[in-house]
């Protein structure tokens, strides 16, 4: 059975759990695949280090939480240095290019083999809150980063989480959130080109 | 009163047959015949609150298929077993909050909560001071005796300082509550005080209750004698309501932070707080109505009760929610 | 008869185990909620607070839980299918009144989604500690039924079969939920309200002079007549006879108690409700449920790859335990492996049951996480040998 691990990380109010509720969403309705979703509670979802995680599996998933993430995707500093070691060896990652600085390779940890180009790169950045802002809205950069995450991993097809965005966003705002997912998806394609082939998932058992 | 709701049709028929029965006595349609004698002993003032009360709901014609009565645990607590009415006695100090669920569940229901002092404000003093703030549509009916009855003796959050109970046997030292300003200070819409030898002026205080709406709180100072009066070598039962007699003062609208109880000090009595504000039922139904305009969906009169179309068992049709789903909550007054 | 279908969402959601079970007690017609914000039950009365001035349905927050309990019981009596939820602390407040529900035998449902205990404990945090406290915490001796999903799907069609037994036996019903379902999202399927079965509410249809609320003429369980119906009835919390009378002797006691007791145990066999998976044949019994059931499959798989002839049996009602069930495995198998978030609560009536015939493992976890699923492997492979 193929399994995927998604750690998303952020600072409280950049609608981290959103983010992984929609990603959650559209492998478990609409790509009619299993997706476990786990929050973190507590003072810290509404301020500091935020979390979520997701398991997504063809088959029912047993176990709930995730051991070491395939796609680790991070939205501050802070929580880059909290969970960083716990990515796979042959993670993928992506993250808020102005607020996270990763580093390759740092002793101790597991390192990180940011390979940039169109040879295969693990790592992908993207001023998802500047995008935002041109949109004029700073709150939709977690919809921004949702529509990179699309195009960076394929985990659903794009047609498929677009419709996981629209159910998931207070109504009236759908339009908004759909042109930052439109825009997350377009820096994908402008920044790592149609040249660059995307990875694909790495699985595990 | 109101002779089409003086039938006796329910578990208990009254006694004997009827070429033998004597004169029935006037209360005997609002007490369960069968379940006397009761548990009170001589002189207990209990039985003198219940008769005020039978007699006041007897004259407010209110439909007694809708009263309902709760009591907690204590001699007072018996109140709801004796009385022919929907009663309940449920456990030690729950008696509001599980009247809040009846209400909440039937709004139509005339609820009331006939407890005594350690049940209601000992035990159960969280739950009286919140329904007081929610100004819940119940009456209480605290009968206050200033001590713990049933339980031998023992000290109440209402015993007057001084007084002896067999956990202060050398005399009680803790401050004891003043209930009406408690009562008055959450919230309550009515408070009133009574003592067991103001029968007219409680029965009509309590008729005078049952009419309004929101957390109505009548107070009722009754003898102990078994107890209360002999631990303290006040007499009789008898010498309790001579001191009632000569002490008792009818001050209505007193300031209820007047009105506390010292040991066999002077007893401020009379309606102290009559202040018809919305109650917790009016205060949702008209935030709903604003908020959520049509989409609103109040629980109709007759409750939350969902029936099953191929029941035979319901009643009364009318009482479905389909018909009163259009209707407003709770009472008419 | 069919669900009301203002309650029931009918659509296939993405939602947390708090959510769906406030979805079920919704779809079941409960129209009634009290409760007392604990984490992490809260999300459950969060719903429905949002959801129900839409249905017709009232949701107040009560001063705690001993409040919360009392006013289910209350509502109740008035017909209305009444639920309240909570976590361990408010468990612990709620035992007085889920005790007078069992004597005055008031359906209605209570929810708790477990958490790391004692005490405080773990609010955040996973446990499966009061599966005992379920079965006994309230005092005196009485009988009840306990459920435990294993999913945010289970969390909804469990909490509409709690509404249903409560109502077919007129006893509290319990969802032993633990925070990892209750805070776990996952894909729930809301069935459309005509295909979603609920029991309504026994009305008597007694004259008014007639009914005793509690004759029962053989019958289990006694008819129901509602407060403000008419038939000023009496109940109480006290030993009572069928007029519902208080009477202080141990012939009452034996009659009153012992229907409250034999009316459960009398049917369990048809109330105990159990998954099995390759136990045909097997070595090794996993007995499990709720989130470690989840956790114990996994484990199962790893230890059939190792060439063990393992199962699984998962508890879907816990209480009342399906002992006929453990007695027959007992006789075949070696061993009953019996990983649960607690120091060995459940893995006691496994060990009761199996009587000595069977080996009996139990694979203790302390709270705050679950099990990793190699520990409860090896201690299969362990059994095994």
């Amino acid at each position: 059975m193929s399994r995927t691990e998604i750690r998303i990380t952020g600072f409280g109010g950049q609608g981290v759990v959103l983010a992984g509720y929609i990603i959650g969403r559209a492998c478990a309705i609409e790509a009619g695949r299993h997706a476990t979703l786990i929050q973190s509670f507590g003072p810290e979802a509404r301020g500091s280090a935020c979390s979520a995680t997701l398991a997504v599996c063809d088959t029912e998933v047993l176990y709930p939480y995730i051991q070491r993430p395939d796609i680790f995707v991070v939205m501050s500093g802070e929580g880059y240095e909290r969970y960083r070691a716990e990515l796979k060896d042959d993670g993928v990652l992506i993250y808020e290019k102005d607020l996270v600085h990763p580093t390759p390779g740092a002793p101790d940890k597991a390192p990180l083999r940011l390979r940039e180009g169109p040879a295969g790169p693990r790592a992908y950045g993207i001023p998802s809150t500047r995008i935002a802002e041109s949109l004029g809205r700073a709150m939709v950069q977690n919809i921004v980063m949702v529509g990179f995450f699309t195009a960076v991993t394929q985990l659903v097809s794009r047609a498929q989480m677009r419709a996981a965005v629209q159910a998931s966003v207070p109504p009236g705002t759908e339009e908004l959130n759909l042109k930052a997912f439109d825009a997350g998806c377009a820096f994908f394609d402008t920044t790592y080109g149609e040249a660059a082939q995307s990875p694909a998932l790495p699985a595990s058992g | 009163m109101n002779t089409g709701n003086a039938e006796l049709g329910t578990t208990g028929a009254g006694p004997g047959p009827a070429d033998a029965a004597p004169e029935e006595h006037p209360i005997a349609p609002y007490v369960r015949m069968d379940r006397m004698p009761h548990i009170w002993c001589p002189t207990c003032g209990i039985g003198t609150v219940v008769k005020c009360f039978a007699t006041a709901l007897g004259e407010t014609g209110v439909d007694l298929d809708k009263v309902a009565v709760v009591s907690g645990i204590g001699c007072t607590g018996r109140v709801a077993g004796y009385m022919k009415l929907d009663g309940f006695h449920t456990t030690h100090g729950r008696a509001i909050p599980f009247a809040t669920g009846l209400k909440l569940g039937r709004p139509e229901l005339h609820v009331t909560v006939f407890s005594g002092d350690g049940d209601l404000v000992g035990i159960g003093g969280n739950h009286f001071i919140h329904a007081a703030r929610r100004n819940m549509d119940l009456l209480v009916i605290l009968v206050n005796n200033f001590i713990y009855g049933m339980t031998g003796g023992q000290n109440a959050p209402t015993t007057p300082l001084t007084a002896k109970t067999s956990t202060m046997p050398f005399g009680n030292f803790e401050r004891p509550f003043n209930l009406a300003h408690l009562a008055a200070s959450c919230g309550a819409s009515y408070v009133a005080r009574w003592t067991c030898l103001h029968v007219r002026q409680l029965t009509w205080g309590l008729k005078d209750a049952i009419q309004r709406r929101g957390f109505r709180f009548v107070e009722v100072i009754a003898p102990c004698s078994t107890l209360y009066a002999r631990l303290n070598k006040l007499g009789t039962g008898f010498n309790l309501m001579q001191f009632y007699h000569d002490n008792a003062e009818v001050r209505h609208g007193a300031d209820t932070r007047e009105v506390d109880i010292g040991f066999q000090d002077k007893i401020v009595c009379g309606k102290f707080v009559d202040d018809p504000r919305p109650t917790f039922l009016e205060m949702m139904d008209e935030h709903y109505r604003k908020i959520l305009g049509d989409k609103y969906v109040p629980m109709p009169p007759a409750g939350g009760f969902i029936p099953d179309p191929d029941s035979c068992g319901n009643p009364d049709p009318n009482r479905h929610r389909d018909g009163a789903a259009a209707s407003p909550r709770g009472p008419t007054p | 008869m069919r669900a009301d279908p203002a309650g029931v969402l009918t659509g296939v959601h993405y939602l947390d185990g708090d959510f769906a079970c406030g979805e079920g007690a919704m779809a079941a017609g409960c129209r009634f909620v009290a409760g007392y914000p604990i984490t992490p039950s809260t999300e459950v009365v969060e719903r429905i607070a949002r959801r129900f001035p839409r249905m017709g349905g009232t949701f107040v927050q009560m001063e705690d839980e001993l409040a919360s309990m009392a006013a289910v019981v209350g509502a109740s009596w008035t017909g209305t299918k009444s639920m309240t939820v909570t976590s361990g602390p408010g468990f612990s407040l709620m035992m007085e009144n889920i005790g007078l529900a069992v004597m005055m035998e008031t359906p209605c449902v209570v929810v708790n989604v477990q958490r790391g205990g004692p005490s405080t404990g773990l609010p955040t945090m996973v446990g499966q500690a009061d599966m005992m406290q379920a079965r006994w915490g309230s005092h005196g001796d009485y009988e009840l039924i306990a459920l435990c999903p294993q999913s945010p799907q289970e969390a909804f069609d469990l909490t509409i079969d709690a509404f249903n037994l409560s109502e077919q036996y007129r006893v509290p019903v319990l969802v032993m939920m633990d925070e990892c379902v209750g805070h776990m999202t996952e894909k729930v399927i809301v069935r459309p309200a005509e295909d979603i079965e609920v029991v309504p509410r026994r009305l008597t249809a007694a004259p008014r002079g007639e009914f005793q609320p509690y004759r029962v003429d053989g019958r289990p369980v006694p008819e129901f007549a509602r407060a403000g119906d008419g038939y000023r009835f009496h109940t109480t919390g006290l030993t009572h006879d069928e007029r519902g009378y208080p009477v202080m002797n141990a012939e009452c006691q034996e009659k009153c108690v012992r229907r409250l007791v034999d009316k459960i145990r009398g049917s369990a066999e048809q109330i105990v409700r159990f998954e099995e998976e390759g136990t045909e044949g097997a070595d090794i019994v996993v007995v499990c449920y709720g989130i470690t059931a989840r956790v114990a499959r996994l484990a199962v798989h790893l230890a059939r790859e190792r060439g063990v002839k393992a199962g699984v049996l998962r508890l879907v009602v816990v209480w009342p335990f399906p002992e006929q069930r453990i007695r027959e495995l007992a006789r075949h198998i070696r061993a009953f492996v019996v990983p649960e978030i607690n120091y060995g609560q459940i893995v006691l009536e496994v060990e009761r049951c199996a009587a000595g015939q069977a080996a009996v493992v139990p694979v203790p976890h302390g709270g705050g996480g679950v099990h990793d699923p190699s520990a409860i492997c090896q201690s299969i492979l362990r059994a095994a040998q």
